[in-house]
């Protein structure tokens, strides 16, 4: 078995990652997934959160995703992110403004409010915050 | 004949002429490499994608579930729907004259069925509109810098209006970026999506059903396919300003020199004119 695997973060504008790894933590549409080199074949849609690797020296690193599709082959995986970036490019500002944005029409949802659209804004945001190690405002009911 | 001034005037007016389109073809080249590396960008996920679904693909086939996503429905094409993707500005060659004699061949050849247009881009939406009701839907001015987020708007429309059955299939026709020199018109069917050929190669653990996970592929398919052709068209515009402002500015040159030369030769034949009266005035006086 290889010790290490080869992992492919892409967005529909362009490639973030691709890098040989040993280890990746993956959000899934369900929880968490670890991947090791030699993981079974899988496919799944992906989750909202940060994205953990671990590079062939031991180092770390993180990416934030935000929903798309994961694979999983047999020497590798690869991300589909709709979105994804490094925590540096985050702009804490802008994802907290997205935040209040978001809980404004939760809270006073108005017809017309695509309430799917703006929980996942919202679960967007936060993650953002979250990563860009922002403090950033509690949403509601958390 | 036109007098010396005549001519100064008139290569005056050329060179600055000359000056603007030399101007304009450097502007295109610099926005043609960013553009070009925005295409190369987006190859990454594009061919991720379509291995994925090509591998779900293989998983449903033949099962209810595919023939029941809407995306895949085929039906008889009574209505059908373009997605024309022309430039927002013009002074790039047969650019957009192209595309526009495409889109209406591929008119005439569907006569048989309702026809709509969703023009992308000013030059063809302005041809177009001058039809009544054959242009629903427009977006204009994002022809040179399109983002995801346009094309995630368009396929959101048409993917909603093809599911209600609306109409019956969707076409795009856009210009694809060959080469500086090259641009090559593609017409490709986008709804129903025709998945790529099944070749799963792995026996893959499915987190949720297959049918599931393709509901979800589709739509981001069809605007992954959008965005590459807004993409490349506006790669294809700039290759193609940059072309016509090339040839541009060396016509001017070439008009330059002719007008040079005509302005030499009036002003010898002037010169010579005024020699022979010198010359023809002092033998008088012999």
């Amino acid at each position: 078995m290889a010790a290490h695997f080869k992992l492919e973060i892409a967005t529909p504008e362009r490639e973030l990652v691709h890098e040989n790894v040993t280890a990746a933590q993956v959000p899934g549409e369900q929880g968490y997934m670890g991947i090791l080199p030699g993981h079974a074949p899988l496919l799944s849609e992906l989750g909202i959160g940060p994205l953990t690797y671990t590079l062939m020296n031991g180092n770390k690193h993180t990416v934030g995703v935000y929903g798309g599709f994961l694979e999983v082959y047999p020497g590798g995986a690869r991300v589909l992110a709709s979105e994804a970036d490094h925590p540096n490019e985050i702009d804490a500002a802008r994802a907290e403004a997205a935040l209040k944005r978001a809980n404004e029409r939760l809270l006073n949802p108005r017809p017309g409010v695509d309430i799917a659209r703006a929980l996942n804004a919202a679960r967007r945001a936060k993650a953002r915050l979250k990563l860009s190690g922002y403090g950033g405002i509690a949403p509601p009911g958390e | 004949m036109p007098s010396l001034i005549d001519f100064r005037r008139r290569i005056r007016s050329v060179k600055n002429t000359q000056q603007i389109t030399k101007a304009m073809k450097m502007v295109a080249a610099a926005r043609l490499r960013k553009a070009q590396e925005r295409v190369v960008a987006a190859r990454p996920y594009a061919k991720m994608l379509d291995n994925v679904l090509s591998n779900v693909a293989a998983a449903v086939s033949g099962s209810d579930a595919a023939a029941e996503n809407p995306l895949l429905a085929r039906r008889a094409e009574k209505r059908i729907h373009l997605i024309l993707v022309t430039s927002d500005r013009g002074l790039a060659g047969a650019f957009n004259t192209n595309l526009i004699k495409a889109a209406a061949e591929f008119l005439r050849r569907k006569q048989g069925a309702r026809l709509t247009i969703e023009a992308v881009g000013r030059k063809g939406r302005d041809f177009f509109r001058r039809n009544e009701g054959l242009v629903t839907g427009e977006l204009v001015g994002v022809s040179e810098k399109p983002t995801v987020a346009n094309a995630q708007a368009i396929a959101a429309k048409v993917i909603e209006r093809y599911s209600s059955g609306e109409f019956d299939a969707v076409y795009l026709i856009y210009n694809e970026f060959k080469s500086v020199l090259q641009q090559r018109l593609s017409e490709s069917q986008l709804l129903p999506v025709a998945l790529p050929e099944s070749r799963a190669v792995h026996d893959y653990i499915y987190e949720e059903p297959p049918a599931s996970l393709l509901e979800s592929l589709l739509p981001k398919y069809v605007e992954t396919s959008i965005y590459r052709a807004m993409l490349e068209s506006a790669a294809s515009e700039f290759a193609a300003r940059m072309t016509a402002m090339d040839a541009a500015t060396s016509n001017a040159t070439d008009v330059i020199e002719r007008l040079t030369l005509h302005m030499n030769r009036v002003r010898q034949a002037a010169i010579t004119k005024e020699i022979i009266e010198v010359v023809s005035g002092a033998s008088a006086l012999e």
